[in-house]
């Protein structure tokens, strides 16, 4: 069993104490004005999960409409507004910005820091989320905006779409849009400067070198995105013509300007999540990451060519042939390096000694499913057929295989795998096996069927469908299975919080951890270190353990119990 | 003696002595007892075929389902060589596919299952290698070269509208057009069909100049008429926000832009077939009823629907012109 090799082995002297101050104010103050990453890594997670749970409460009402043809559960208007709110809130509110509460309170631990580079501008960054979350939030109370996540004009022109709650979507993007930059130039800044000595680049924990890359693209992302929504503005209430084709304006300039943006963004959202699988895997494995460099070359990779393919989401556009081919190219390229990266996590765990505990299932169930969401992706890139599945159900699908089944899958991976660090609690690993499961068929009921559904002529973005379609069966299974997963999800939930108070306690490395964030008690000192170890290799905790089986007498133990058993 | 031998084999001797006769049949036996062997019961591997049976039976079911329920898992096609090429097209990505879905999950799984801890097993501690990782990046790009190859192989035949058949609608010679992007069969004859999306409705203009002026033109809306075994092709344009023109049997998507043009195109094969579709771009909060069909019916029929419309459109001209006239002359407009 796991367990025995837990036991067996001699666990590292942590070289790290509390440091007390006196406390003078009142814990919430402590919260609302601390500049501990640790501490803005907690609010960052917690806040951007409750957003996860509210987008998921507006997937199920989407869900209940789409449960039966001719529905009228919701009206048109609500339905709309719904993805519109479903979609951003996602993208802007959970999967970026809970990605940079990983690495908050987890890059400056495992590259050996005391704090990120800019600990003011870190907390400036999660604040500024807040406000825009709350300016977007706020518009429930009036009108919300219904013209959908990407808001193609001119539909999000003031003459089709006058709500004011359109205006709280600009003004959504332009303030996480601010937030993510400053996030990301200081991530960029605290890799660069604050690695522990004998870190070099080839031994950067593979998490940072997403971080890394995911800094990149996002300086390089959003600052169209902030323009094309500036255009969007000034066209709505200044009298420009960007975008309004009877003032010579060009709605087809707005979506090469979104989607120059939207694309990297997917890659913003799913390279970290590479990052925390490239971490879990090896850890459970028992064995080093196969193919280091690969993995981290091919993430350099995946960025680059992300900034070349933003086209393939208007392939039913007029745009020139040679165009539609050079996209369908460079898109079918994006496949090269991400399998490699499939591949070398497979090859990771071959001949290695799986410990089956609950990080390891998310990690393989994000394997699994990510590999569906990369197949149906080559469907969509080869531009003639995708002029059959674009904006369909086919399409939902897809993108829900990469970032619900993948990136949501690699955050669970990553809160179970570092819980037991940021509360010194484990959490119950019969619960998380029991919602992996789940979560796991939930999943697959929900969206398989969407393929379906879309191949069989359902549009995206439908408040209703009539009955002699053919496509009831599926909505109705794609109903049911929305909701066996959101159980899934409320069991993890469960789990997260009861186990903060009743969790076995973890210590400082629960999991034989390879990387520097295990070499501190858990929760770290607001110091994180008393003193940083020379870095020798990626895994710096194996060859601290090394060193130490070296000097005990407890590594002839293990080799004899090695003996014995093979 | 083979009859002998045959006859030791179904006592089940077949565990005596294997010659290594040049006879033919002696490798087929010593492969078949080697098979034989591996299938023996034993107490550890049950689990392990226990596994590979499971595995087995789902790689089945899908290679099963994915012929029993072609149509579950292919776009919808028949009604136009586009829409049957695309088809076809996605067929061949679907067969890459699966076997690509096959081989990496089961990777996936089997050393998911194969290599669980248990008491003795060390973790081989392999860094990487380099030979395989190039071989398998080479593999991937492979892969993708051919399905580019065979994307556009297909694309002429998709992109590109034949000649109408003889028994379509007569035509007149090729008329020259402004646009160059605009579709046309190699022999320039062509029916066009200007397709108009607006908030929340199709409106179709039949005609040659429906381009350039529409006026007197006759027109309809939400159900499109045409000739079957004639090539017609669509103009596509919106006159508010964007929506996307989508017939699934006669072909992809085209988007609708206020201020550009689109153009495709379709050769239905049967009169007397309705065909359905709707708006697939978000256009607004009725954007799921912005249906649309499409009549497919014979030349001559569509002669005289064509004709009957012009005469229906006129009339009801004439009607508003009389009432015009009486509301102007009573003073009330």
């Amino acid at each position: 069993m796991a367990t025995t090799d837990y036991a067996l082995r001699p666990t590292p002297q942590v070289i790290a104490h509390e440091v007390h101050a006196e406390r003078t104010r009142a814990r919430w103050i402590d919260w609302v004005t601390t500049t501990d990453h640790k501490k803005i890594g907690i609010m960052y997670i917690v806040f951007s999960f409750a957003f996860f749970l509210i987008g998921g409460v507006e997937a199920l009402l989407m869900r209940l409409q789409l449960g039966a043809p001719n529905n009228s559960f919701l009206t048109p208007e609500h339905f709309n507004e719904l993805f519109t709110l479903h979609g951003t809130t996602m993208v802007f509110l959970f999967v970026v910005p809970i990605m940079a509460g990983f690495a908050n309170y987890f890059l400056p631990l495992m590259i050996g820091a005391r704090d990120m580079a800019f600990p003011r501008l870190n907390a400036l960054s999660f604040w500024l989320l807040v406000f825009a979350a709350v300016v977007f939030y706020g518009s429930l109370l009036w009108q919300p905006p219904e013209a959908g996540w990407f808001s193609y004009a001119p539909l999000s022109n003031e003459l089709y779409t006058p709500s004011g709650g359109q205006d709280a979507w600009i003004f959504l993007i332009h303030i996480t849009g601010i937030s993510s930059l400053v996030g990301a130039v200081n991530f960029y800044a605290t890799i660069v400067n604050m690695r522990a000595p004998g870190m070099g680049w080839g031994r950067m924990p593979l998490f940072v070198w997403t971080i890394l890359i995911y800094a990149l693209l996002l300086i390089l992302a959003l600052p169209p995105a902030a323009g094309a929504v500036t255009m969007l503005l000034t066209d709505r209430h200044f009298g420009t013509n960007f975008f309004d084709p009877t003032g010579g304006g060009s709605p087809v300039l707005y979506q090469h300007l979104f989607w120059f943006f939207g694309h990297p963004e997917v890659y913003i959202m799913i390279l970290p999540a590479f990052g925390i699988i490239s971490e879990v895997l090896p850890v459970f494995a028992r064995k080093p990451i196969f193919g280091y460099k690969a993995i981290a070359a091919s993430t350099a990779v995946i960025a680059f060519l992300a900034a070349l393919v933003w086209a393939h989401h208007m392939f039913a556009v007029p745009l020139p042939t040679v165009v539609l081919g050079f996209f369908m190219l460079s898109s079918f390229l994006i496949a090269v390096p991400t399998g490699i990266k499939i591949f070398n996590w497979v090859a990771t765990l071959w001949r290695g000694s799986i410990i089956t505990a609950t990080p390891l299932y998310f990690a393989a169930g994000f394997i699994g499913i990510f590999v569906v969401g990369g197949i149906t992706g080559i469907f969509l890139a080869a531009f003639p057929v995708d002029w059959q599945l674009t904006d369909t159900y086919f399409v939902v699908a897809h993108f829900h295989y990469t970032l619900m089944g993948g990136a949501v899958f690699a955050i669970f991976a990553g809160i179970y795998y570092w819980y037991p660090k940021a509360t010194g609690r484990l959490c119950n690993e019969t619960l998380g096996k029991i919602s992996f499961w789940i979560m796991f068929v939930g999943f697959n009921m929900t969206f398989l069927v969407q393929h379906a559904a879309g191949l069989s002529g359902m549009p995206r973005r439908v408040y209703q469908y009539p009955a002699d379609m053919g496509i009831t069966a599926y909505n109705q299974i794609s109903t049911i299975g929305a909701f066996v997963l959101g159980l899934g999800i409320a069991l993890s939930v469960w789990n997260f919080v009861r186990s903060y108070k009743t969790g076995a306690v973890a210590g400082p490395d629960p999991w034989k951890g390879n990387t520097l964030e295990w070499f501190t008690q858990s929760p770290p000192p607001v110091n994180n270190f008393d003193e940083i170890p020379r870095i020798r290799s990626v895994e710096p905790m194996k060859d601290i353990r090394r060193q130490l089986e070296r000097q005990s007498g407890i590594q002839r133990e293990s080799v004899a119990q090695t003996g014995q058993t093979s | 003696m083979p009859s002998q031998q045959a006859k030791a084999r179904r006592d089940g001797q077949s565990a005596a002595p294997a010659f290594r006769s040049g006879r033919p049949g002696a490798a087929f036996r010593r492969f078949v007892g080697r098979i034989r062997a591996a299938l023996r019961p034993e107490p550890a591997s049950i689990r392990r075929r226990l596994v590979a049976a499971l595995l087995l039976a789902t790689i089945g079911s899908l290679v099963f389902a994915s012929g029993a329920f072609a149509d579950l898992l292919t776009p919808e096609s028949g009604g136009s060589p586009n829409a049957d090429e695309i088809d076809t097209l996605y067929k061949m990505i679907l067969y890459i596919a699966i076997a690509v879905f096959v081989v990496v999950e089961g990777a996936l799984l089997y050393s998911l299952f194969k290599f669980r801890a248990k008491k003795g097993r060390v973790a081989a501690q392999i860094h990487g290698n380099t030979r395989l990782e190039i071989s398998w990046t080479i593999g991937a790009a492979l892969i993708l070269v051919a399905l580019a190859t065979v994307t556009f192989a297909k694309l002429s035949a998709i992109q590109d509208p034949p000649n109408s058949d003889p028994n379509g609608l007569q035509l007149a010679e090729g008329v020259l057009t402004a646009s160059v992007d605009k579709p046309m069969p190699p022999d320039g004859k062509a029916y066009t069909i200007c397709v108009t999306g607006r908030q929340y409705v199709w409106r179709y203009t039949y005609g040659a100049d429906c381009d350039r002026n529409a006026f007197g033109l006759p027109y309809s809306y939400e159900e499109m008429v045409a000739p079957a075994n004639t090539t017609v092709v669509l103009d596509i344009e919106a006159t508010d926000v964007i929506h996307s023109w989508w017939i699934p049997k006669l072909g992809g998507k085209f988007d609708a832009v206020p201020g550009y043009k689109n153009y495709t195109w379709f050769k239905a094969p049967r009169a007397g077939e309705v065909y359905v579709g709707q708006c697939a771009e978000l256009c607004g909060r009725n954007h799921a009823d912005m249906t649309a069909r499409v009549r497919i019916v014979t030349p001559q029929e569509f002669e005289a629907w064509l004709e009957q419309q012009r005469t229906a459109i006129a009339e009801g001209d004439r009607q508003v012109q009389t009432l015009r006239r009486q509301l102007s002359g009573g003073g009330d407009l």
